[in-house]
């Protein structure tokens, strides 16, 4: 698991380092699920039954990880929704996602 | 070019009830077992958003002529009422009671917590939030949120 | 058990989902706006009255006792934020009801500044890193929403910038969160300041702990500064000035709360490295408060020095410097949000951001001058009023516990603060009048009773020391002693 979140957070870094506006947001939402991986892999990964009361498993898995994933999923969810509409509202007015084109003018 | 989506709209109609009675399952599982308001929303939301796909916007804004941002709203309302009510029973907030019930038609005892109101407040805002996202940006004109 | 400790983050979301039914009917919005914000106000001084009586309140949510469940806690330094920036927020409402253009009103506004208290107080009341993360999302995207209204060229720019150093720092707080999970095996604070004082924060938590004060510092603008500049000069006044009084504070409140009730055990390492980050702040924001020559930069800058002052007080981490942050801290909201609202309004009659192109405006806007004029003075510390106390106790903490050099940069950076704030008063106010009545762009008509409200609240913080300041110093040595935070959550150990 230490592999894959290392992994996801370089790609992250990389694709957040270039120009591309949609390349950017692509990185911060893979940055997000290996951050979120994280948190699972910290959690602890151990065996057990899934924490519901339907599952009738003697060891339960800790619950707590999973809840604050889904509620960092909901929360990545509205930024990157967000965010995507804010690029899309940029690409209109600046007809360019790149994001040197996007910088402007340095003193208004 | 007129694309020919002849298929895609036929299943779509048929998918989309499919789909519509899985979420409503979805949901009422939500209490003991996985699904619960924000999957059932979802849920919901996909079928609404296979509709824009398969037809265009105009249609489906014809049909069904809601505002997404009022849903939201009131779902979101909905929701926090049901944690105010704590304040009339002097409980701490957002806690939850069971009703019992009997079922006569399919002879079986059902249990249901106040979460549900909560989770219906949920699945609104959720489907409220969604296609408001996805109907802005594909609606060309692009108002945020 | 106490339910009303919900109401102050219920009441702004009711409000908010309330909103969002009519966005068209302008009047009602603004009506319940202020309603809103006076219902949480009277709120939270009722629960401070019970905090003063009763002790530390707190409500666990559903029910479920404190180390499983979510709980929120109001103590008396959470409160006095939520006064604090409930009165900042009824300021910038009324300034925008003559400011904001229709299309903007009409667009969900109020809603969304009714989700960002939502967030701003949800942040201050709760009692669960986690919950402190969903707060700081709920806040951060109401304000992204605000920031990038209207969608300028300049707002789209600077929001994007704003987003993404905003997302990258809240995965950061994931990951902190998650290293915090995996040491400790809980994430309520009271309880986590029982681990970390059982385990006696051996270096991997001081190691966890760096990384939170990297997110918070980038989130409060201690010395990661870089993006605040540019994001808070590029919204509307209104906006613009409701962010500088409230979102970096909430960074800067979230330090206080975790390096004094739970990583509080290596202040040799932690506080020493807060002390640099303090020290490098002020001079760099002291450096820019100089240099620039638009208004709203100026201003942008001084926020930073601000924040580098407060910090102090957790640097040093003695109980006198506590109580002057957290009084400067209360001051700072007040008089930072007037003095952007009066650059805005100075920057609406003139309708340019450069201090060069404006001049002499005291002839037609005697009271809007002065008011600038007592603002500032407020700001760099001037004896009777708001910002002198708290200057005066940080101090005071830095030379008992010789921290000179952290004093002498504070000191300092009043200069700098007194030398950018007069920069714009004399340009803007004295020499020749360039503006005949007829040529002015805006009016300040209705813009001057807000920044009057906001001047009164600070000679009130400046002049009524004796009143306010037992509560200050009740929070303070709150602050200084966990062991009343902890019983308070988890019960009599």
């Amino acid at each position: 698991m230490a592999f894959v979140i290392g992994i996801f957070f370089s790609i992250g870094t990389y694709l957040i380092l270039t120009k591309s506006l949609l390349r950017i947001i692509l990185g911060t939402s893979i940055i997000g699920h290996g951050a979120l991986l994280l948190l699972l892999t910290m959690g602890g990964l151990k065996q057990g039954g899934a924490p519901l009361l339907g599952a009738e498993a003697a060891p339960y898995a800790d619950p707590l990880p999973q809840a604050l994933i889904l509620t960092a999923i909901v929360i990545n969810f509205g930024t990157t929704a967000f965010f995507l509409v804010l690029a899309y509202r940029a690409y209109q007015e600046f007809k360019s996602d790149d994001m040197k084109k996007l910088r402007g003018p340095e003193h208004e | 070019m007129k694309i020919n989506d002849v298929i895609l709209q036929t299943v779509t109609k048929i998918v989309t009830f499919i789909i519509l009675t899985f979420a409503i399952y979805l949901f009422f599982a939500g209490h003991h077992n996985p699904g619960g308001g924000f999957i059932g929303g979802l849920v919901i939301s996909s079928a609404l958003i296979l509709m824009l796909l398969a037809f265009d916007i105009e249609t489906v804004t014809q049909t069904l002529p809601i505002n997404y941002k009022v849903i939201t709203g009131l779902g979101v309302l909905v929701s926090l009422f049901t944690g105010m009510a704590s304040f009339v029973f002097h409980v701490p907030f957002l806690s939850q009671a069971h009703l019992h019930f009997y079922m006569p038609i399919v002879n079986e005892e059902i249990n249901i917590a106040t979460t549900i109101i909560f989770e219906i407040g949920v699945a609104m805002a959720v489907v409220g939030t969604t296609m408001t996202v996805i109907v802005s940006i594909s609606r060309n004109k692009g108002d945020e949120e | 058990m106490n339910n009303i400790v919900i109401l102050p983050i219920v009441i702004p979301f009711l409000t908010g989902a309330l909103l969002v039914l009519f966005p068209k009917y302008v009047m009602i919005q603004r009506l319940l706006s202020v309603l809103s914000f006076l219902a949480v106000m009277g709120t939270a001084v009722h629960l401070l009255q019970q905090v003063g009586g009763e002790g530390i309140q707190i409500l666990n949510l559903g029910g479920w006792e404190a180390p499983f469940g979510i709980v929120l806690v109001a103590d008396t330094f959470s409160l006095l934020l939520v006064i604090t920036s409930c009165i900042v927020a009824l300021g910038c409402l009324i300034y925008s009801f003559q400011s904001i253009e229709w299309e903007r009103e009409r667009f969900y506004y109020y809603a969304f500044i009714q989700f960002l208290i939502t967030g701003v107080n949800g942040s201050f009341l709760t009692g669960d890193i986690f919950n402190l993360f969903v707060f700081f999302e709920v806040m951060l995207l109401a304000s992204y929403v605000l920031l990038s209204l209207g969608g300028l060229k300049k707002q789209l720019r600077a929001g994007i910038m704003y987003v993404l150093i905003n997302i990258v720092s809240s995965m950061l707080f994931i990951v902190a969160v998650a290293y915090l999970y995996a040491v400790t095996g809980t994430l309520n604070m009271a309880h986590l300041s029982v681990r970390v004082a059982e385990a006696g924060q051996p270096d991997l938590l001081t190691a966890i702990a760096l990384l939170f004060l990297v997110i918070f510092a980038v989130k409060s603008a201690l010395l990661f500064f870089y993006w605040l500049p540019e994001s808070y000069s590029a919204p509307p006044t209104a906006i613009s000035a409701l962010f500088a009084g409230l979102l970096t504070k909430v960074g800067v409140y979230a330090i206080f709360r975790m390096f004094t009730l739970i990583f509080y055990h290596e202040p040799g390492i932690t506080h020493s490295v807060i002390a640099w980050m303090a020290g490098l702040t002020m001079i760099l924001g002291s450096i820019g408060a100089v240099a620039y020559g638009n208004i709203q930069k100026v201003l942008a800058y001084n926020i930073v020095i601000a924040i580098g002052f407060i910090v102090i007080g957790i640097a040093v981490f003695q109980e006198a410097a506590l109580t002057g942050a957290i009084y400067y801290l209360i001051h700072d909201m007040v008089v930072k949000t007037l003095l952007f609202l009066l650059g805005g309004a100075m920057v609406g009659l003139v309708g340019t951001y450069q201090l060069k192109e404006m001049s002499g405006m005291i002839r037609n806007h005697p009271y809007l001058g002065w008011m600038f004029f007592i603002a500032s003075f407020a700001l760099v510390g001037v004896p009777p009023l708001s910002g002198f106390f708290g200057k005066l106790l940080v101090l005071q903490g830095t030379l008992e516990t010789q921290f000179y050099v952290l004093g002498v940069i504070g000191l300092l950076s009043s200069l700098a603060v007194l030398y950018s704030t007069m920069k714009i008063f004399m340009n803007g106010f004295w020499g020749e009048n360039q503006l005949s009545k007829e040529d002015e762009k805006t009016s300040t008509h209705g813009l001057l009773l807000p920044c009057t409200l906001l001047i009164c609240v600070s000679l009130f913080l400046g002049i009524g020391v004796e009143w306010v300041n037992p509560y200050v110093a009740a929070a303070a040595s709150d602050l200084m002693n966990p062991a009343v935070y902890i019983e308070a959550v988890l019960g009599p150990a």
